[in-house]
C-alpha cells in the first residue's frame, strides 16, 4: 500500500474516533504513571464503566508531563472540552465515573483543567495553569495526546510527512535544512546537529551507520524515557531522515535495559514500519533502503559516550578510545557513523515536518527551539517539562515547578546530572541556553534537573556525584581511574569530620588535573560538580573542615539529636521508633536520647508529633543534655 | 565493578552443571556466533538462568571463537551482568539524584537492616538480593523502589517495609 494510502486511512480513523459519539477516556500509563497506580484506576474504570453499562473508548497514552499529579486520566465526552483529572486513586476514579460519565457533573473539584474548545465553569484551561502556560511542546507534540502504540495516531498527526517531504530533497538539501534550523545535539555537548551530518556525509565509503543514542544514563533524568514511551514514532522519523541524509542503510538504536517498556514500544513501532513500508526496501517508493536494529545496553554508564557505544554494540567492553578519528570518520566496525540522542531526533522530525525557519523562530540566537527537563527533587510540582530556550531556571523552578516543596528555602539546582553543576540562588535570573549555563559552571546536560533546598548539604551533594562517577569510570586513564578515587576519600573525610586544612585546595588541583588527564567527558566533566559546589558553596565546605559542622544538618557523624525537656511530652512514640533502641524514658515522662548508641538516623526527628517539636537536630556545638 | 563472592557451595553448581551447560547450547543454537552478539547472549542466558555461570562462560567463548578472557571481560564490564545466583526476589534501590534528595539512603539503610544484608548481596536463603540501580527514571516519583518488575514510588522507611511483610505472607 501506499504511504497516501495509509495516511488517508490514518486520518479517516482518526476522525472517527473525535466526532465518536462515545465518551473518550485518555490514561497515562507511561514507567512512571504505572507506578504511581495507572494500572489499578485502568481497571477501575474498566469495572465501573461496565457496571454502569456506559461504552466508552479507552485509550493508553503516554507521559503527559504533570508527573506531579499522577495517575492522571483525560476525560473527553461528546461536545465538550476534554477535562483533566489528577492525583486519582480508584475511589476517586469511581466518583468521576459516576458524576460525570452517568450524570453530567464534571466535578471541578477533583478536576485539574480542561483542553480543547468551550469552557466547563469552575474548571480553569489546562495550558493557562501556571505549570504548563511557559512550556512550548516540539519535541513531546504527542505525548500524552496519542496512543504510541498505533502508528496511525501518529500519522494521522503529522506524522512521517517530514519523511515523506525529506525523501522528495536531495541529502545534501536536508542537511541543509537542519544546519539552518539551528538543532543542536540534544545529549548535552550542544554540537550543531546539520554540521555532524555533514561530516557523516562528506566522509568517504559506501557503507554508513546512524545510531539513536537512548542510553540516558544520568541519575536524575528521565526525557527520553518518556519520549520513547509516548511518541516512539516521532524519534524513529527522525532517524529516518538523518540517515536518508548521510547515506546509511543500517541503524541502531542503543537503549538502557533499565527501559522495558521504551524498549517493548520500539519493537512494535518498528514492526509496524515493516508493514506500512516506512523500513526495509524502497521506501516511500523512492531508491532509500534502511533497516533498524534495537541493541540493549547492560548497565555501564560509560556507554552514553560515543566511541564506547560504538564498542559495546561491537560486542566489546564499552571504553572510549581516543579522537581523532571521530565516528563522523571511522565509526562502527571502522565506518563513517553518526550518533545522535533520541531528544535530537524527535526535534529533526517536527523540522522536516514544520519547517526550518518555524523551528528557529523559537529559542535565542545561538540556542534554538525548546529543551525538555526531567525536573524533580525539591520541587513542588515535579515533572517532565519541555521549555523555549532562553527561559530563566527561575521561571522554572518558581513558575512551572512551583517552588520549592514544604515551604522551605531554595539552596541550589543541579543541571547536566554527574557532568554538570550546582547553581546558586543569585544565578536563578541565568537563561537557559548552552553559552549562558556553560559560563556559570554547569552544563545544559541532557535535561535533568535537580532542585536542592536548604535540608540539602552541597558537599554531601559532590560526594554523592563523584560515588557515581568513580564508579562508572571504566578504567582506562589512570586519573579518571584513581583521580576520581582520591577526590571521593577527600569528600568523605570531609562529610564525615575529618577533613584538613588545604583539603579545599587540594580537591581543586585533583578536580582539574581529572578534567585535563581524561580521555572521554565521563573524566572530563567528572570533577565539575565537586568544582562547582566549591565554586558557590564553599562556606559550607569550611564549616565541615574548620568547625565540624554540617550547615543542612544531614552529615550524620556531624550531627547530633536530643530531646528538648521542656518540650518532650513522654509519648514514647519515638522510644518506639528508635531502631537501637536509645531512647530511653517512662510514659509521661522526658525522655532521653543516649548518645553512645545513637546511629543519628534522624528517625525520632521525623516521628516526634510536629505540636510537640521536641526533638531536635544540631550540628557542630556540643550536645547539651546527655 | 568487582566480583562479589559466590553465595553458594561450589558442589551445588557443579551438580546442575549440565543442565545449565544444554540450556546454554539450547540459546546459542539462535546465533550466528559473531563476536558482535556477545552482549545479546549473555542477556539471554542471564535472563533464563539468572546468571552467568562459569562453565557457560567457556561455553560462549568457543562458540564465538573467541578468548574466554574476552568474554569474561566483557561479563565483569557491565553492572548487568552477575557471576553469581540471585535470590528469587530482587529488590532494586534508586540512587539517582532526585531519589538521593528525597531520602533514598534511609529507604536503603532499612531494607538493609531488615533483610541483614547489604547491597549487592543476597539473603542465605536465597530468598531476596538487594541492589541499587544508578536511576530507573521515575524521578518524579522519588524515592522508588523496584521488587522484580514493579515499581513502586514515594517511598518511606515504613512502605518499604510494608513491602517486604507483603512479601512475607505469600
Amino acid at each position: 500500500m501506499q504511504f497516501e494510502d495509509i495516511k488517508r486511512q490514518a486520518m479517516a480513523q482518526w476522525e472517527t474516533t473525535q466526532n465518536s459519539t462515545k465518551p473518550r477516556i485518555l490514561i497515562g500509563m507511561g514507567t512512571c504513571g504505572i507506578a504511581a497506580g495507572a494500572g489499578d484506576i485502568l481497571e477501575t474504570i474498566a469495572r465501573e464503566l461496565e457496571k454502569a453499562g456506559i461504552k466508552a473508548e479507552i485509550i493508553q497514552v503516554g507521559c503527559i508531563g504533570l508527573c506531579y499529579a499522577e495517575p492522571l486520566v483525560e476525560v473527553i465526552k461528546p461536545g465538550k472540552p476534554s477535562v483533566f483529572y489528577g492525583n486519582l486513586n480508584p475511589e476517586l476514579i469511581s466518583e468521576i465515573v459516576k458524576d460525570y460519565l452517568v450524570g453530567d457533573n464534571p466535578r471541578p473539584d477533583l478536576a485539574l483543567g480542561t483542553r480543547g474548545e468551550g469552557a466547563l465553569e469552575g474548571i480553569p484551561k489546562l495550558f493557562d495553569l501556571p505549570v504548563l502556560k511557559p512550556q512550548v511542546r516540539i519535541a513531546l507534540r504527542n505525548c500524552g495526546n496519542i496512543d504510541p502504540a498505533d502508528i496511525n495516531h501518529y500519522i494521522a498527526n503529522g506524522g512521517y510527512d517530514g519523511l515523506r517531504h525529506a525523501l522528495k530533497m536531495k541529502p545534501q538539501e536536508v542537511i541543509d535544512e537542519v544546519k539552518k534550523s539551528g538543532l543542536r545535539g540534544r545529549g548535552g555537548a550542544g554540537f550543531p546537529t546539520g554540521l555532524k551530518w555533514q561530516f557523516c556525509h562528506d566522509a568517504p565509503g559506501k557503507t554508513k551507520y546512524i545510531i539513536c543514542n537512548a542510553d540516558e544514563g544520568d541519575p536524575g533524568a528521565f526525557m527520553d524515557r518518556a519520549l520513547l514511551e509516548g511518541d516512539t514514532h516521532a524519534v524513529l522519523e527522525g532517524l529516518l531522515i538523518g540517515a536518508y541524509a548521510i547515506g546509511a542503510s543500517e541503524g541502531y538504536i542503543y537503549i538502557r535495559a533499565e527501559y522495558p517498556l521504551a524498549i517493548r514500544r520500539l519493537q512494535v513501532a518498528l514492526q509496524q514500519m515493516h508493514e506500512c513500508g516506512l523500513l526495509g526496501k524502497r521506501i516511500m517508493g523512492s531508491g532509500f533502503n534502511f533497516d533498524i536494529k534495537i541493541k540493549e545496553g547492560a548497565g555501564a554508564f560509560v556507554c552514553g559516550e560515543e566511541t564506547a557505544m560504538i564498542a559495546s554494540i561491537e560486542g566489546n567492553r564499552g571504553m572510549p578510545r581516543p579522537r581523532p578519528p571521530f565516528p563522523a570518520q571511522s565509526g562502527l566496525w571502522g565506518k563513517p557513523t553518526n550518533i545522535n540522542n533520541v531528544e535530537t531526533w524527535a526535534n529533526v522530525s517536527a523540522i522536516l515536518q514544520r519547517g526550518a525557519d518555524w523551528y528557529a523562530g523559537y529559542g535565542t540566537e545561538k540556542s534554538k527551539g525548546t529543551k525538555t527537563f526531567s525536573l524533580v527533587g525539591k520541587v513542588e510540582r515535579t515533572g517532565l517539562i519541555e521549555v523555549p530556550m532562553g527561559i530563566t531556571l527561575r521561571e522554572i523552578i518558581y513558575g512551572i515547578g512551583g517552588g520549592i516543596a514544604e515551604g522551605k528555602s531554595f539552596k541550589a539546582v543541579q543541571t547536566g546530572g554527574p557532568s554538570g553543576g550546582c547553581l546558586p540562588a543569585s544565578l536563578l535570573d541565568t537563561p537557559v541556553d548552552y553559552e549562558s549555563l556553560t559560563a556559570a559552571g554547569a552544563i545544559m546536560g541532557s535535561g535533568g534537573m535537580v532542585v536542592m533546598d536548604e535540608s540539602t548539604c552541597m558537599v554531601d551533594v559532590a560526594r554523592y556525584f563523584l560515588t557515581f562517577t568513580q564508579a562508572e569510570s571504566c578504567g582506562k586513564c589512570v586519573m579518571c581511574r584513581l583521580g576520581t578515587k582520591q577526590m571521593l576519600d577527600i569528600l568523605e573525610d570531609i562529610t564525615s569530620g575529618r577533613g584538613k586544612e588545604g583539603d579545599i585546595e587540594l580537591l581543586l588541583e585533583l578536580g582539574q588535573a581529572v578534567k585535563d588527564g581524561s580521555l572521554c567527558a565521563l573524566g572530563g566533566t567528572a570533577p565539575n560538580p565537586v568544582l562547582t559546589t566549591i565554586r558557590y558553596f564553599r562556606d559550607e565546605y569550611e564549616a565541615h573542615i574548620s568547625e565540624r559542622r554540617c550547615p543542612a544538618l544531614f552529615c550524620r557523624p556531624l550531627v547530633t539529636y536530643q530531646i528538648d525537656p521542656e518540650k518532650c511530652q513522654g509519648c514514647g512514640i519515638c522510644a518506639r521508633a528508635c531502631p537501637v533502641e536509645a531512647i530511653s524514658g517512662h510514659k509521661r515522662e522526658v525522655h532521653v536520647i543516649d548518645q553512645s548508641k545513637c546511629t543519628r538516623c534522624g528517625t525520632c526527628l521525623s516521628v516526634c508529633p510536629p505540636r510537640f517539636g521536641a526533638v531536635v537536630a544540631t550540628s557542630g556545638e556540643p550536645a547539651t543534655v546527655s | 565493578m568487582g566480583i562479589s563472592q559466590p553465595t553458594r557451595a561450589p558442589e551445588i553448581i557443579r551438580e546442575q552443571k549440565e543442565i545449565l551447560l544444554s540450556q546454554i547450547n539450547e540459546i546459542l543454537e539462535s546465533y550466528k556466533g559473531e563476536k558482535a552478539e556477545l552482549i545479546p547472549i549473555l542477556q539471554k542466558v542471564q535472563q533464563k538462568l539468572g546468571y552467568l555461570p562459569e562453565a557457560g562462560l567457556k561455553q560462549i567463548a568457543r562458540y564465538l571463537n573467541v578468548p574466554e578472557s574476552t568474554v569474561f571481560g566483557v561479563a565483569t564490564f557491565y553492572a548487568q551482568f552477575k557471576l553469581v545466583p540471585t535470590g528469587r526476589n530482587t529488590i532494586r534501590v534508586c540512587r539517582g539524584t532526585g531519589c538521593y534528595v528525597r531520602g533514598a539512603p534511609q529507604i536503603l539503610e532499612t531494607l538493609e537492616r531488615e533483610l541483614g544484608i547489604k547491597a549487592g548481596e543476597t539473603t542465605p536463603d536465597l530468598e531476596y538480593t538487594l541492589e541499587t540501580v544508578a536511576c530507573f527514571g521515575s524521578c518524579a516519583l522519588a524515592p522508588v523502589v523496584v521488587v522484580n518488575d514493579r515499581v513502586y514510588g514515594r517511598m518511606t522507611p515504613d512502605k518499604a517495609k510494608k513491602i517486604l511483610a507483603r512479601k512475607e505472607e505469600k
